[in-house]
């Protein structure tokens, strides 16, 4: 192909296709491409009703002519060379992923890793490929979680199984936060995606626990297109941990993901993110592309939304979690921890779209730039004309390690009904040599002081995850900056 | 026969960007004494401090440090530090989000694993640290407050010797402990120095002004002008100083 570039000779590189391919095309692997033919092998291959496969097809029609006019969006502060979309494939069955008989086969750098996380030994093997054994069997792990959420009315499973237990849930909910022609990364998940989770919290229901352990049993071999759909019915409350704090060593080189949240009057809905993709070597080279849609509608009177995440992996980040503020009293949160090194790359932030009256939203973001890398936060705070008494407050950080690195901010405001009330705080800082120094003067290494006074920078951030992820970002944080300074 | 030295210091030049601040400064501590290092603005009070516990940027170009007999500028900053040298700075620094309880914690048990002894969990940690913090009149919330951040000037110093108290260093280096206390305040600080006062710990007081030294009486006091030491004597020379002032005597010296 005459646009082979690099980046699609990377994704064909790492794709399953090599191996998948020769042992059976059609039960396992679909062939690249991307047309209406494919869009409806998948469909036919999850076995998915009518209306799932016309909500695909109109999708892909947004995505063509996205594609045509546009094509990928370039506004965002992150450079990658063009993605060839043809050379991508689309479907590839969970069950192709070849197992490793044990850890003596995973990479000892990857082992290494986990040990310095105090990653627990079983889950190390579902993290690293390798098969687990009965003692550890996820499937009944997650039938005892399963069997405990349904006690309370409490749904919680594949984005398939909705499809096809729930499917008028699924028709109900599904694109009306994040419609198939949102933008183009959103409308190609929205024609190709496979697989994700599904979340539904009836009246009333308080969630009986962290929806945490059984996704990162589950769903760390979701492919490169997950899409999640959570629902909070009227006063119900909801705490969604998405992701793992170990380096999975995923070979998919471009994840587009949308996440939906939708809370009625009274809900709350806390999502929480730590995400450690692979971020690509020192130089650059492979890495994930994690461009992703994230977006929740406060859709009820007093309804909650909040994220929190914690990014520190991927070679390009481009996601914003957002709220839409539609019911009168409701609030959205937003708090951040960006972190790149080497030559990563990271545009993220957030939108809060103030729609109704009293709303409240609050931002905090904390970026951290070391080695070569690039770090911005991009958010937009928006008060519509009926947002009367709306109000926001931001605050933005950013702290430098070493002199190669940049931090950019780009703050959007709009604000249209006189008695909104915006405020904006932002600063940029460089860690401190003297704090550094403090620190070892005390007896503390050079590694020991970065890591804590990185730690104490992002605390406000932190102290808004579930106690155990907490715990786990901050060691993540020192796996990620480790020879970042000195 | 001599007296066994935590510190020699021997014909030690040092330069900060390209400047030559220490011009051949010699001075032996011995075991177990107080020394009060006095002089003027520029004269390499600081400087000596910083080359002393291995800061960036301060580069030696000629002499030689022994610390216990062991080559003190070839050991990294944390090396010093764990091996029992102690800093309380002029100007401490703030560390926002880290209490001082978790810092200070994580630096006492890096001590202690470099001794050999065993870490400290929370519960003795702390402890120990509600005790000493009555030592330098702290109120014990200052533990979970941020470390040094939105601290006055007086509590910045008085956590300094806190900390001090906590970390039992052998060699104390105050540099500028004085400036910007009060005299409660002074009094408080220069009460936890002198409850560390022992056989076999070594302190150098560096100040500009003698009243620090009514309270921590040294055993010898240098003054230093232009890099070197230009007087030694006793515990009156700070007098001298007071009274005469820094130019007679570098000028006698002279």
């Amino acid at each position: 192909m005459a646009e082979s570039t690099e980046a699609s000779r990377l994704v064909e590189e790492r794709s399953e296709y090599k191996w998948g391919f020769v042992t059976d095309i059609e039960s396992d692997v679909a062939p690249p491409g991307l047309s209406e033919d494919v869009i409806r092998l998948i469909s036919h291959k999850k076995e998915e009703p009518e209306f799932m496969l016309e909500w695909r097809l109109k999708a892909f029609r947004a995505w063509t002519r996205m594609a045509a006019d546009a094509g990928e969006p370039r506004w965002a502060k992150v450079e990658f060379p063009p993605i060839d979309y043809q050379a991508l494939s689309y479907y590839s069955a969970p069950k192709s992923k070849t197992l490793k008989k044990s850890l003596d086969e995973v990479d000892p750098e990857l082992l290494a890793t986990f040990e310095k996380l105090g990653i627990p030994l079983n889950e190390r093997k579902i993290l690293a490929g390798v098969a687990v054994d009965a003692v550890f069997d996820s499937v009944s792990v997650a039938t005892t979680f399963k069997g405990k959420l349904a006690e309370v009315g409490v749904i919680f499973c594949s984005f398939s199984e909705a499809v096809r237990e729930h499917p008028e849930l699924v028709k109900k909910y599904l694109g009306t936060v994040v419609p198939v022609n949102d933008n183009f990364y959103a409308a190609l998940n929205s024609a190709v995606f496979t697989d994700g989770s599904f979340c539904y919290v009836p009246k009333g229901v308080h969630c009986p626990m962290e929806l945490s352990t059984y996704f990162r049993i589950n769903q760390a071999n979701t492919g490169q297109f997950e899409r999640t759909l959570i629902v909070a019915e009227e006063g119900a409350h909801v705490s969604y941990l998405e992701g793992c704090t170990a380096p999975m060593r995923d070979e998919n080189q471009l994840h587009a993901a949308v996440v939906e949240l939708i809370a009625m009057e009274g809900a709350t809905i806390k999502y929480s993110t730590v995400q450690n993709w692979y971020p690509g070597d020192k130089n650059g080279k492979g890495g994930i592309y994690n461009f992703v849609t994230k977006r929740g509608r406060c859709a009820g009177r007093a309804s909650k939304i909040s994220w929190t995440q914690v990014e520190t992996g991927s070679a390009i980040t481009w996601k914003y979690p957002s709220v839409i503020l539609q019911g009168d009293d409701s609030v959205g949160e937003f708090y951040s921890v960006a972190v790149t090194n080497n030559r990563q790359q990271a545009d993220t932030g957030t939108k809060m779209v103030h729609l109704g009256k009293n709303t409240k939203s609050t931002i905090v973001s904390k970026g951290i730039s070391a080695g070569h890398s690039s770090n911005a936060y991009r958010g937009l705070v928006q008060i519509g004309p009926n947002a009367a008494e709306a109000r926001n407050h931001s605050q933005c950080d950013s702290l430098l390690l070493g002199d190669r690195s940049a931090a950019h901010t780009f703050p959007y405001i709009d604000v249209r009904n006189a008695t909104g009330q915006v405020e904006h705080e932002a600063s940029t800082s460089r860690i401190g040599e003297d704090q550094i120094f403090y620190c070892r003067q005390r007896g503390l290494s050079q590694e020991d002081a970065v890591n804590m006074i990185v730690n104490g920078f992002c605390k406000q951030v932190f102290r808004e995850l579930p106690m155990e992820f907490a715990v786990e970002a901050q060691k993540l944080l020192g796996v990620t900056l480790e020879g970042a300074v000195g | 026969m001599a007296k066994d030295l935590m510190l020699e210091v021997c014909d030690l030049h040092a330069e900060v960007a390209g400047k030559q601040i220490l011009n051949g400064l010699s001075l032996e501590l011995p075991v177990g004494e107080v020394h009060a290092v006095m002089g003027p603005n520029g004269s390499g009070k600081s400087t000596l401090a910083a080359v002393l516990t291995g800061r960036d940027h301060f580069t030696v170009t000629k002499g030689s440090v022994r610390y216990q007999g062991q080559d003190l500028l070839a050991m990294e900053p944390e090396l010093r530090a764990r091996a029992g040298v102690f800093l309380s700075f002029q100007y401490p620094i703030e560390i926002p989000g880290i209490s001082t309880a978790y810092f200070l914690k994580a630096a006492v048990n890096a001590v202690r694993k470099h001794r050999g002894q065993e870490e400290l969990d929370a519960i003795d940690f702390l402890k120990i640290a509600r005790e000493k913090a009555k030592l330098v009149a702290m109120d014990e919330s200052f533990l979970n407050r941020s470390l040094n951040e939105g601290f006055s000037g007086g509590e910045k110093k008085r956590n300094e010797i806190f900390q001090m108290l906590m970390l039992e260093p052998t060699l104390i280096v105050l540099d500028e402990t004085d400036s910007g206390l009060d005299v409660d305040a002074l009094r408080t600080v220069a009460d936890g120095v002198n409850a560390l006062r022992s056989a076999g710990r070594s302190m150098l007081v560096i100040t500009h002004y003698q009243r620090l030294l009514n309270y921590i009486v040294p055993d010898r006091t240098h003054v230093l002008a232009a890099g070197k030491i230009a007087r030694s004597g006793g515990p009156e020379l700070a007098l001298e100083v007071e009274e005469k002032g820094y130019k007679s005597i570098a000028e006698r010296a002279a």
